[in-house]
Order: structure tokens, then sequence, then C-alpha cells
């Protein structure tokens, strides 16, 4: 017999969801957090002083160049990232070293600066992944060579994109379910909250989910762009007429001759240079003769572009800006892009994001919990659920919770791993794995039920007191934070303290629901009747 | 005997998920290369081409996956993507002949 499309469709969206879901959890997560990765940066060096003014980047500049010429000396570039460039003010300095042997790109090194003097920090500042290391595990894992990661998940994504496709015919009454909601009724309030969170945010989870493939698509889909535009020259060339950027490739080494001045390009610069802050300078083989200074301009509007203007090292002459206009097919692609990372958004926008973020996230976990609750229902009482099911609910804990769980292990590993130790930041990624990890092993041990209840109790726990362990292992608490006027601190202690209060919520939410409606009435049920039996006596 | 059931159960459905993750993976580069030959027919800059029909090439394999999944039976879905293979593969063979000439 024909299925109708919509049943065949309620398949794929089912059993693809399923395949993918924990993973794509992951993906949501990470990449949620990545809306505020700056500002975690910023709570996970809380050594680093307040910013409290900044000096122009005309002052910064030459600091920043003495210290590349000092510590680097002639190697492949040279990288000034200015305190514009970044929501938490970071000021530093990176550079890359030749390649050697077989390696496509030599060693990075990255240093962070004081933004008030432009010097190295006084103190020593804790090594820290931040909030970068966990927002790039959105695209990148980890434990992995890149390569394999950025194709797992791109896998993950199409498999989404699938799924919101399919979603939406499956979804008979897109309108009018939006605006049901049935509590306490079992599976059918999952699937009202499941379709609440996916309507919701539709736009915004079939923008994220395209653009991610966007990204990496000549990765993903290399056939035509290989066939027509061969990797080197010509493909250079495409992304010059699509995106109307040059492509700045990496400088060979040449003879050595000296650097002109710096004053001499910073007046050719003022002259061309149409306004907005400069986020980044890039010096392509610093102390040779075919150096070169790009100077990149903040990015300013939602298109995922950047103002540039290049100078000849050496000679100090004009050699190019940036950007044109591209073609259309390149205006959208960085118009995703742009969506995409949301580094445009101003602070209301950049909250809607998380909640978005937030809500995508909360829809595949409802997703997820969907698949068990609609099969558990159909099991007897009593009935022991078999191993695929089992294995599903242990992975739904584990997953769901488990990993918020992990997350706070990485903070609470940023304030209590010793401040000196070896590889410490690597060490904070192991803790969030390793606790994650032990979450999956507590889902297996214990009774479902009484399972959720404490993993979600330890989750508000852990958020909760994340405030009090910072206020006590550094000098920023939050009233200091509050009375300091340092927002991002005040932020992020708030945020933890949301998060305790929604884990909190769930417990007691479970713990109302662990005496199932029906159940009660059945019992009301029978000493109804019992009552009635007594009454004809 | 119960086993052969269940393979003539699930040697369909292994054969149709083959048929949109792999077939459906082939198609879609053969569309995207045949779309970014033909739009430059039309007016179209061939690195516009190129980028354009890349972006779109995600939800044409959605709709290829999805349409696999609906089809009647997985051969009747091979033999779909077969014969929206063909004018693919004619337009990359006719734009190929013309480069040679």
């Amino acid at each position: 017999m024909r299925a109708s499309f919509r049943q065949s469709m309620a398949l794929v969206h089912t059993w693809g969801g399923l395949l993918v879901g924990w993973l794509l959890y992951f993906i949501f997560l990470t990449g949620t957090i990545g809306y505020v990765h700056h500002e975690i940066d910023r709570w996970m060096k809380p050594e680093q002083p307040m910013a409290s003014s900044t000096p122009t980047a005309s002052t910064l500049l030459p600091k920043a160049l003495d210290r590349l010429a000092r510590e680097a000396g002639a190697v492949q570039n040279w990288y000034i990232f200015l305190p514009t460039a970044s929501r938490s003010g970071e000021f530093s300095v990176g550079w890359r070293v030749w390649p050697t042997g077989d390696r496509r790109l030599g060693k990075f090194t990255r240093q962070s600066l004081d933004p008030s003097t432009g010097e190295a920090f006084s103190g020593t500042i804790r090594e820290t992944g931040g909030g970068h290391t966990l927002y790039a595990m959105h695209y990148r894992l980890h434990y992995m060579p890149y390569d394999w990661a950025i194709r797992i998940v791109g896998i993950c994504t199409m498999f989404m994109l699938v799924a919101i496709i399919s979603g939406v015919i499956v979804h008979r009454r897109l309108f009018r379910d939006f605006f049901t909601f049935r509590p306490g009724k079992g599976h059918r309030s999952w699937l009202d909250g499941h379709n609440l969170l996916g309507v919701s945010a539709l736009p915004f989870h079939l923008m994220i989910t395209w653009s991610g493939l966007i990204f990496f698509m000549f990765t993903y889909n290399p056939f035509a762009v290989d066939a027509l535009f061969p990797k080197g020259e010509t493909r250079d060339r495409f992304y010059a007429e699509t995106s109307g950027q040059v492509k700045i490739s990496p400088g060979v080494k040449a003879p050595t001759a000296e650097m002109v001045s710096l004053e001499i390009v910073l007046t050719s610069f003022e002259e061309r240079w149409g306004g907005g802050e400069i986020a980044l300078v890039r010096i392509e083989s610093p102390g040779r003769a075919n150096s070169q200074i790009h100077f990149y301009a903040r990015q300013s509007g939602i298109r995922r572009v950047a103002t540039t203007l290049s100078f000849d090292g050496v000679t100090g002459d004009f050699l190019s800006a940036g950007p044109t206009a591209g073609t259309a097919a390149g205006r959208f692609e960085q118009v995703m892009l742009g969506l995409h990372e949301g580094l445009f958004a101003g602070p209301f926008l950049r909250f809607l994001y998380v909640l978005a973020g937030l809500s995508g996230t909360a829809m595949i976990a409802t997703g997820l919990l969907l698949w068990s609750k609609k099969r558990n229902a159909k099991l007897a009482e009593n009935e022991p659920a078999r191993f695929g099911r089992a294995a599903v609910d242990v992975l739904n804990l584990g997953t769901i919770i488990g990993l918020p769980v992990g997350v706070a292990a990485y903070f609470w590993a940023n304030r209590l791993l010793p401040i000196g130790m070896g590889n410490r930041a690597a060490w904070e990624v192991h803790v969030m794995f390793l606790t994650w990890g032990l979450t999956y092993i507590y889902a297996i041990w214990r009774p479902r039920d009484r399972a959720w209840i404490e993993l979600c109790g330890f989750a508000a726990a852990a958020y909760g007191l994340l405030p009090v362990l910072s206020a006590l292992t550094t000098d920023r608490g939050l009233i200091g934070s509050i009375l300091d006027k340092d927002w991002i601190f005040v932020g992020f202690d708030l945020s933890t303290l949301a998060a305790a209060l929604f884990f909190g919520l769930v417990v007691c939410v479970i713990r109302r629901g662990r005496k199932p409606p029906d159940v009660r009435r059945v019992t009301d049920a029978s000493t109804a009747s019992r009552n009635k039996a007594v009454s004809r006596r | 005997m119960r086993y052969l059931l269940l393979l003539r159960q699930l040697l369909p459905l292994g054969s149709r998920i083959l048929a949109a993750v792999i077939g459906g993976y082939a198609l879609t580069a053969l569309v995207t290369l045949a779309l970014s030959l033909a739009l430059p027919w039309v007016g179209v800059g061939q690195a516009e081409s190129v980028l354009a029909s890349t972006i779109a090439s995600f939800l044409i394999y959605a709709v290829v996956i999805m349409g696999v999944f609906h089809a009647r039976s997985a051969l009747r879905a091979w033999t779909g993507l077969l014969l929206l293979a063909i004018p693919c593969g004619l337009i990359i063979g006719a734009s190929s002949v013309s480069a040679v000439l």
C-alpha cells in the first residue's frame, strides 16, 4: 500500500532525527555558546584587569610591532588583533613561522597583551581554552582530525536540513498547532512542545542549518568548482570575482629588506581609510623584499566581509582596497554566513540569537525524548523496556543533561585547576569530557526516573554554585562586579544562575509528574465505583 | 526461514537508504555540475553559476532524499535517480564536446 507523502516523511523525520539527534544536540548547544564566546573568554581569564580606557590603534600598533620584531622575527607573517576586534576587548599579537617538511602551515603562536599599556600583562594570566575552544567544538568537534570532524558535522547538518523540511511537511496544521499546548498529557505534551519550539524559530533553524553547510560547501560538494575552477590561481580568481575580496596568499621567502616606517604607511592609510575601526593588521613576510601590510576593518554590516587596505611593506606604496561589490550569489553567501555568526548583532539581538539557539537545542532534546515517550507509552505496566529503548533512554539522559553538566565542569576546571599546571587548557577540556562520560555511566547505573532527578539536581547545583566558586577563588565576585560595572562578569554569573534555576525547575516538574495522571484517574474511578457499590448495598 | 523473511524485509530498506544517501549524493553532484554548465547559456557568469548551484545543491539533496523515501519501492527510487541523471549527463556531455570543438 502506498503511504501518503506525510506518512513517509514522518518515518524519515523520526528515524533520521534519532540517528543523529545526540550529535546535533551537542552541535546546537556548543554553537549557541558561540554567540557569547568572547564574553566567556573574558570570564575564563579573571586575572586580566578590567579594560578601563583603551588607547587608539595608532598608539597600540608601534608597541605591537616592537614586540613582534623582538619575539617573532622574520617569520611568515605577523598578526595584530586590536581591542576593537572582539567584544571582550582583547589585544593580542600572533605570528606564523615558515612551514617545515610537508606541512602546509607553520605553527601559529598568539600572545595576549594588556590593552591599557600595550605591553605584556604584569601578572600571570591562567592558560585557558576559553569560550573559543567550546564554540569551535560545534564544527570541528574535539579529539579528532579537522578534516574528519567537519565532514561528520556536515552529514549531521544535512540530516538536520532534511529533518526540518520533512518536519514541516509532517506538521499538518502548522499554524493551528502553534497555538496548541496541552500540558500533562503524556507524549502529546512533548509533541506540542517540540512543535512550538520548532515552529517559533523555524526561519532561524533553516538559516543556521543551510548556512552551516554553506561554510564548507566546497568540501562537501566540490565537484562543480573543481571541474571549472581548479585549485590555484583560477580558484583565487573565482573567490575574488564572487566575493569581491582579494584572497591574500601567505608570503614566500624573499631576500631580506628594510621595512618601511609605520608612520609613512599610517599617513597614507589615513588618507584612504573610509572610516570604521581597524580590527586586524596582517603583515606578510615581514622584513623581506616582498612584504605586504594589510589593514582590516571590523565587520560593520550583516555581510561577512571586511573593508581592507593593502600596502607594500618595503616602499609603503598603496596596493589595493577591498571589497568590490562581488556577485549576487557571492553577496547571498556572505549574508548567510554573517547571519550564522551573528557578529553584527548588538546586545539585544545577541540575546535573541542565544534564545533561538537554545530553542533549537530544546527542539532536538524534546524530539529525542518524544521518541522514547511515544514507545514507552505503548509498553504495558511493569514490562521492562527492550535493549534498544533502554539504550536510547541512557543516551538521552547522558546527552541532554550530561552535556550541560560537562560544560559546567569545564567552567569549574577553569577556576580549580592549578594556575601554573602544564597543558592546563587541554585539561579543562579533558575534565569536561570525563565528567560528561561519567553521566552516561550514572544513567546506566541508576533507575531512569531517579537518574533524571539526580542529574538535573546535580546540574542545578553545578551552575548555581559557579558564582560562589568564582567569588571564592578570584576577586571577581558578583557583588564586586556589579559595583565595578563589569557587565561581562555580571552577565556570566546571572546566566549560570538562570541555568541553575532551569535545571531546578526540571527537577520539580519531573517530581510532580512521577505519579502519572492516568494512574490517579484510574484510582479515582475505582474508588468511585467502589463507593457506588457500597451505597447500592 | 525466519532469517530469510527478515532479509526480504531489510534488503529493500537498505537499498532505499543507499539510494537516498549515496545515490542522492551522486545525483546532487551531477545536478550541481550540470547547472553550473547550463546557467552560462542564459547569460549568468561562470563563477556565479558555480557558486549559486553549489549553494542550492544542499536543498536539492534534501529534496532528492525525501523523494527517495517517498517512492513506491526501492527499485522505483533507483530508476527515478537514473532518469534524472540522464539530462544532467547530456548537459555535461554537450558542454565538454563544445569545449573540445
